[in-house]
């Protein structure tokens, strides 16, 4: 399957997550007095939202992406997104990171099934770079490594022929396979059914590229029409609108990727999972490969708080209720192991540390070279204490 | 022509998006059809007897041999008819996979050339065919197609030819399917620019014609009565006379790229679904929608196209038709 999905993974769940992390930090209760923990102000949110995107949009982070490579795991992801989500002040506690999870992935998914074609799934990544431009146009730094991000996603994917998206698409829907959370927000709006399946609509404006269907034409030997026919369909299409632009900038004219949360008030990103939600507990064959992988990328990530581990940061719970809080308890959710399980590998598996330390060794031979200007100062400082910490 | 919908046999885990995603085998002396769905890296297997009482499951994965890592995702999985014997064949990004018809032993394993650093080209096996009396061909992600010389039984299957045509990868394969040995064309492989080539099998395969594509994929085909029939990532599908490559006609009968296609080999019906006989008349018969649901295969259940069946992505069950 295709090894070129990560970085579109990570653009488009990455975005997905700065959309809903934007939207609950808007609705914390904010004050003036930005001194009391817990109590978020404009310019704290703002803060957020610059170093989760600075961390994600760090060329070392986003090479280590580039590398062909087998999709993830649930686990590996998640917990990657995770660091992600921390490499701010925030701290989420895990029921607000699960639920984070279900709706960024539950999105994404919507976004790839509804997708038109293939090829529009690099639209939809762009309507999310578009989107996390706008967070950080006033950090000039940051805004510079996204658009450096985005021009090398351009360069790497537009060569691609409909095939191999389709084939990269194909990866993804695998990926996603079996998950059918119900969004409270999905539902209110009718695109999901009860059943936590997407409605797909045989309505609309055909794909580009694509004629409306119920005609039949027939040629002669010497490619001259000889005949038309018209059949019924079921479904009521008309011709294909504009295509979209994939250059840095420009109209992407579909709407999938832009960010549904803004006119969205809180409590309608409430999920719920199926009965029959297939769980993610079967042990990982590849773990002690994706630790390695996942070693990489994290040590590619940036610290850029050098206090992080003193500064206990601010804990947010993104969508609890009390309720909700009684439900995780009820269902014996708050002993989820998956969490813990890389963690204990990672300390009782004496070849995974070495493999680490080994990892940590070639890190801190490449923090010799010459850093980028907006580099950070003490990075192989840095990845060793992440290496540390893992282990 | 009217089809009504039959009860669904469920399956024990839920339909890939992959194309050509349903393969049928009909056993008509022990009363029986299997079908075959791949989910990931296994393919689901169900024996449904026709009185639709009994029902029993098999689960394959596309582990290596005496290999103890994780086995790989499949590509596909389809039954390959030869006079003598009946092979499932399933491909991977490892390697190509042939079982005995039930799943119950696996006769042989080829290994695909992998990179030992990943490199963006995907390296994958797709497209199968049972050619003649003693061919199966499998194509290759960079556009190979693999021949394999099948004994009448045994496991002495042998790598015969390999040929090197197309430049993308390959999507679909099909074999002259009417059963007419008047054609001259036995195989059409189809491949991610569209482009489809036309074989005649031997002990050296021939190429008989190339029929260009238009850049965009052909993600399913069939060869029926010296006809191609190819599907689009456009939702067209177009029929194409093999030898000359003349297009006789072009239907654009889908809004969303054609994950497959079938035709029932005594009456020429097409699964999408028209009937056309020669000289070339195309009628419409019957549509179908199934609501919400990606189809990733679809297959008559019989030579006739009495019956067919369809799976859907992240559907557990295969959805059946029967005429009214």
């Amino acid at each position: 399957m295709s090894m070129t999905t990560l970085p579109l993974v990570f653009i488009n769940l990455g975005g997905e997550m700065l959309y809903i992390l934007d939207q609950r930090l808007r609705a914390q209760k904010t004050a003036e007095d930005n001194t009391q923990k817990g109590i978020w102000s404009e310019d704290d949110r703002k803060r957020v939202m610059n170093d989760i995107i600075a961390t994600m949009f760090n060329k070392a982070f986003m090479e280590e992406l580039l590398k062909p490579q087998d999709v993830y795991s649930h686990r590996a992801l998640r917990t990657v997104l995770t660091r992600l989500a921390h490499a701010s002040i925030m701290r989420l506690n895990q029921a607000s990171m699960d639920r984070l999870y279900e709706l960024m992935v539950m999105a994404f998914k919507y976004q790839l099934l509804l997708c038109p074609r293939p090829r529009d799934l690099l639209l939809i990544s762009y309507n999310h770079i578009d989107a996390i431009r706008e967070f950080v146009r006033n950090t000039p730094s940051v805004l510079n490594q996204v658009d450096e991000t985005h021009r090398k996603i351009i360069e790497v994917y537009t060569p691609l022929s409909d095939g191999e998206l389709q084939l990269l698409r194909q990866t993804l829907l695998i990926f996603l396979q079996d998950m059918h959370v119900r969004v409270s927000f999905f539902l209110k709006d009718k695109v999901q059914n009860p059943n936590g399946r997407f409605v797909l609509s045989t309505t609309g404006p055909v794909p580009h590229g694509t004629e409306v269907p119920g005609l039949i034409r027939v040629f002669s030997r010497s490619g001259r029409e000889i005949k038309r026919l018209e059949f019924p369909t079921e479904g009521n299409y008309t011709s294909s609108i504009r295509v979209g632009s994939f250059e840095l900038f420009g109209d992407r004219v579909i709407r999938f990727g832009t960010n549904m949360y803004s006119a969205t008030p809180p409590e309608e990103t409430h999920t719920s999972k199926n009965y029959s939600q297939k769980t993610n507990s079967e042990p990982n064959p590849l773990a002690k490969e994706e630790l390695n992988l996942l070693a990489r990328l994290m040590g590619r990530m940036e610290i850029l708080n050098q206090n992080n581990d003193s500064e206990i940061g601010f804990r947010v719970s993104l969508f609890s209720t009390e309720q909700e809080e009684k439900d995780i308890v009820a269902s014996g959710r708050s002993g989820d192991p998956s969490f813990e399980v890389i963690n204990i590998q990672a300390t009782q598996d004496t070849q995974v540390n070495k493999e680490l330390a080994r990892i940590a060794g070639e890190f801190t031979k490449e923090v010799e070279e010459p850093e980028p200007p907006d580099g950070p100062s003490n990075k192989g400082e840095d990845l060793l204490t992440m290496m540390d910490e893992l282990v | 022509m009217m089809y009504h919908k039959e009860k669904s046999i469920q399956i024990k885990s839920s339909a890939s998006a992959l194309y050509n995603n349903l393969s049928v085998l009909r056993i008509a002396p022990r009363n029986l059809t299997y079908f075959s769905v791949v989910h990931a890296n296994m393919v689901n297997m169900v024996s449904a007897s026709w009185d639709g009482l009994n029902y029993s499951h098999r689960q394959l994965q596309s582990k290596e041999p005496n290999v103890t890592t994780s086995s790989s995702l499949i590509m596909q999985a389809a039954w390959c008819v030869l006079p003598y014997r009946e092979i499932l064949v399933l491909t991977s990004q490892k390697g190509i996979q042939m079982y005995e018809s039930d799943g119950s032993i696996m006769v042989y394993w080829h290994a695909l050339d992998t990179p030992e650093t990943p490199t963006a080209q995907a390296v994958f096996a797709r497209g199968i065919a049972a050619v003649r009396d003693k061919y199966i061909c499998v194509g290759i992600s960079s556009g190979s197609v693999l021949v394999f010389d099948v004994p009448s039984k045994g496991s002495n299957i042998t790598l015969s030819e390999v040929l090197e045509e197309h430049k993308e990868s390959i999507t679909d394969m099909a074999s002259e399917c009417s059963g007419s040995l008047e054609c001259i064309a036995d195989l059409v492989s189809a491949d991610d620019s569209g482009n489809l080539s036309v074989w005649k099998s031997g002990e050296d395969f021939q190429l008989l014609n190339k029929i260009p594509g238009f850049d965009m994929s052909c993600s399913s085909v069939k060869l029926w009565k010296g006809t191609v029939v190819a599907g689009y990532g456009t939702g067209q599908i177009r029929l194409y006379e093999a030898i000359t490559g003349i297009i006789h006609a072009e239907i654009n009968a889908h809004a969303r790229w054609i994950y497959s296609l079938d035709i029932a080999p005594f009456s020429g019906l097409v699964r999408s679904a028209f009937t056309c006989s020669l000289p070339f008349q195309i009628v419409h018969m019957y549509n179908e929608c199934v609501t919400d649901t990606q189809i990733c295969g679809a297959k008559f259940c019989d030579g006739d196209g009495y019956a067919f069946a369809v799976t859907g992505y992240d559907l557990s069950e295969i959805i059946r038709y029967t005429q009214a």
